[in-house]
């Protein structure tokens, strides 16, 4: 079992550009069904196996895809997100990075989240190892397991991934929920849908600093019994003000330093490493039980 | 993106925010002529730095006379100014405001910025004008008040009338307030701002609302929508190491510490340098790589690095998935022969081509320490500035 994302999932890709053509490739390389991708114009073509459709609603009703991988530009990603949703795809991955903030505002209203979930943007994408990969994290270091993965960033994402893999502990599905202040899926409705996923036997969750996401999360994991959790935080050493990569990532007003993520994370009794090496053995300890 | 005072007023201004008459001055010549220019009486001289705190810091200061504004603007100009946000060795003083002025009844506070949680603009505005915003939140919260800008409304008027009324506004400035809200708004919404802030925002004896300070920053994700705002830009007043990393689409932010770090990924990034914190050391720099890197830019990244004279070691910690540990190799091995290195450099590399990488470290015959993990990495560079944890 997994979350969002199975062997029977039906991808169209938006945004057929180099980057594109090279994800959508390993995607298509890990076995993942991409069954078509949305290029105006090109509609009847053919790149590869792939038809190529006008629009994301011919796509749609061509192939019956219900997941949509987004890499069109920042300053057409929006308009991207919207075309997916309208036209009925359920699972809506956006990957493009630098969109303006507003732009995601509208986005965010607009949506319709019983109909309609948003990963991202500016993220790596979700894997289900084994299964289907909708996205651009590296696929080998994942391995099929019973381990959910949370986390506002990439690279990060993968060293957590490759700590539990070494140690033997596999992934249900990991998902990476972008670093911009303004984005789909958050770590509380993540935790939901592990919590409910009966092939999923922890979760690891990977937050950084800026915003109150964290502390929604904390406060959410309080107020329940449930699976462990196993909780790091980037950015302890960061300046207040500085934007540290991410658009995301900033302490602005004193508010959401690290400090205060890892007391919540703590009050709510879920487990915190300091040392971002620690992240799988610590994932190994909480499944222990010790 | 941040701007000056001058800039934004001027920005604002076009919006129909009300602003101070002023002259923007770079010798003490024309500061004495602003000054006479302006009319009788005292003038404010406000000197164009980035950064906050300038008040206090010396940077503003009501004068009585032009020859006054001359012999201020003689001690302000060319000369760096030391705010407790500008950092330790302050930013320069190219330019200053120089403004009538103004008889102040109440002094207010009004800003607006992204609510992330609620994916809302919202308006900000406090009866504690001058102050910090982040001062009055954290000793009496009670007196922030806050109201949502819904993405398809905007403002509504009744909005402004509430947060008006319930600053103690008279009726007159209530309607003031009404039109200067919404046109703050407007400039946020048209200039894809991240913080638009007017701190004081007075009422005048004569009882008019005045911006008496502003201040813009963008969000840099907009940028490329509004190319007349490139313009704005002042490089001077940034970190020359931040400009020179900006040109090469790297993400770099320095800090106070010893080792250099060069890491590809925000949440990496960031981690990297809590991992040299907990193993005793402090990191002298953030710095991102991004995902679809190539040596060039690795270079680039390594030279800005280099050029930091605090920088006692260097860490490079790589997880390959898109990138390539061979290519940041290369671009490591070319930065070292151009520019040579005289600190210890570790260097982990992990994940795709991590075999042909550090093939490629070992075979260029420079002195570098290899590690495996993320700890190793860290453990290594913190003995190597001699900081054992």
């Amino acid at each position: 079992m997994s979350i969002l994302v199975h062997a029977g999932t039906k991808v169209v890709i938006q945004g057929l550009g180099s980057a594109g053509k090279f994800h959508a490739g390993t995607m298509l390389e890990y076995g993942t069904r991409v069954v078509a991708a949305a290029h105006p114009g090109k509609g009847g073509e053919r790149w590869g196996q792939v038809p190529l459709f006008d629009t994301v609603a011919q796509a749609v009703e061509a192939t019956g895809a219900d997941a949509a991988c987004i890499f069109v530009p920042a300053g057409g990603a929006a308009d991207a997100i919207l075309e997916a949703a309208d036209a009925g795809i359920p699972l809506v991955v956006c990957i493009t990075e630098g969109i303006p903030i507003l732009d995601m505002v509208k986005v965010k209203h607009r949506l319709d989240p019983r109909r309609t979930t948003l990963i991202g943007p500016n993220c790596p994408g979700v894997i289900t190892p084994g299964a289907c990969k909708l996205g651009i994290m590296p696929a080998s270091i994942h391995r099929p397991g019973r381990v959910g993965v949370l986390s506002r960033s990439g690279t990060l994402t993968y060293e957590a991934v490759d700590q539990l893999t070494r140690l033997g502990i596999g992934q249900s599905t990991c998902i990476g929920l972008g670093g911009d202040p303004v984005k789909g899926l958050d770590f509380v409705e993540g935790l939901e849908l592990f919590e409910q996923d009966p092939g999923t036997d922890g979760v690891v969750l990977i937050g950084e600093i800026g915003g109150q996401s964290e502390e929604a999360a904390a406060r959410w994991l309080a107020e329940r019994p449930r699976k462990p959790v196993v909780a790091f935080i980037a950015g302890a050493t960061a300046p207040p003000g500085r934007r540290m990569g991410h658009a995301g990532a900033i302490i602005a007003g004193g508010k959401g330093t690290a400090a205060e993520k890892v007391e919540a994370f703590r009050a709510a009794g879920v487990r915190v490493v300091m040392s971002p090496a620690e992240i799988g053995v610590g994932m190994q300890a909480a499944l222990a039980g010790k | 993106m941040k701007i000056h005072e001058f800039q934004a007023k001027e920005l604002l201004a076009r919006f129909g925010v009300p602003v101070p008459r002023a002259r923007v001055v770079s010798s003490p010549e024309e500061a004495e002529a602003a000054a006479r220019e302006l009319g009788a009486g005292q003038v404010v001289v406000k000197a164009q730095i980035h950064a906050g705190g300038r008040g206090k810091a010396g940077g503003v200061k009501v004068v009585d006379s032009p020859a006054a504004a001359r012999a201020l603007a003689e001690r302000l100009l060319g000369r760096p100014l030391v705010t407790h946000q500008s950092g330790p060795r302050g930013q320069v003083v190219r330019r200053l405001l120089v403004e009538q002025g103004l008889g102040i009844a109440r002094e207010l506070y009004a800003g607006l910025v992204l609510d992330r949680e609620r994916a809302q603009v919202a308006l900000i505005a406090s009866a504690e004008g001058g102050v910090e915003i982040e001062e009055v939140a954290r000793r009496s919260p009670e007196k922030i008040l806050r109201v949502h800008a819904h993405p398809i409304t905007g403002l509504m008027p009744y909005q402004c009338r509430q947060l008006a009324f319930r600053l103690g506004l008279g009726k007159e400035q209530v309607t003031q307030a009404v039109a200067l809200f919404t046109a703050l708004q407007r400039a946020f919404l048209e200039l894809d701002a991240s913080l638009v802030e007017v701190n004081p925002l007075v009422v005048t004896r004569e009882g008019q609302l005045v911006a008496l300070d502003a201040k813009v920053n963008f969000d840099d994700n907009g940028l490329f929508r509004h190319k007349e705002l490139a313009a704005l830009r002042d490089e001077e007043q940034e970190e020359p190491a931040e400009v020179e990393a900006s040109r090469h689409d790297l993400s770099y932010v320095r800090l106070d510490g010893d080792i250099g770090c060069m890491v590809n990924g925000a949440g990496l990034a960031m981690a990297t340098m809590d991992i040299i914190k907990l193993y005793g050391g402090e990191p002298a720099n953030f710095l991102d790589v991004g995902g679809g890197t190539d040596a060039k830019r690795v270079e680039a990244a390594f030279k800005i690095i280099l050029s930091d004279p605090s920088v006692k070691a260097i860490l490079v910690n790589i997880f390959g998935g898109i990138v390539r540990c061979d290519t940041i190799a290369q671009g490591v091995v070319a930065a070292v022969r151009e520019v040579g290195i005289r600190v210890p450099l570790v260097v982990r590399l992990q994940g795709t081509k991590q075999a042909e990488g550090r093939d490629l470290i070992q075979a260029s015959g420079l002195d570098i320490i290899a590690a495996e993990t993320m700890q190793q990495a860290a453990e290594a560079a913190v003995a190597a500035v001699g900081r054992r944890a």
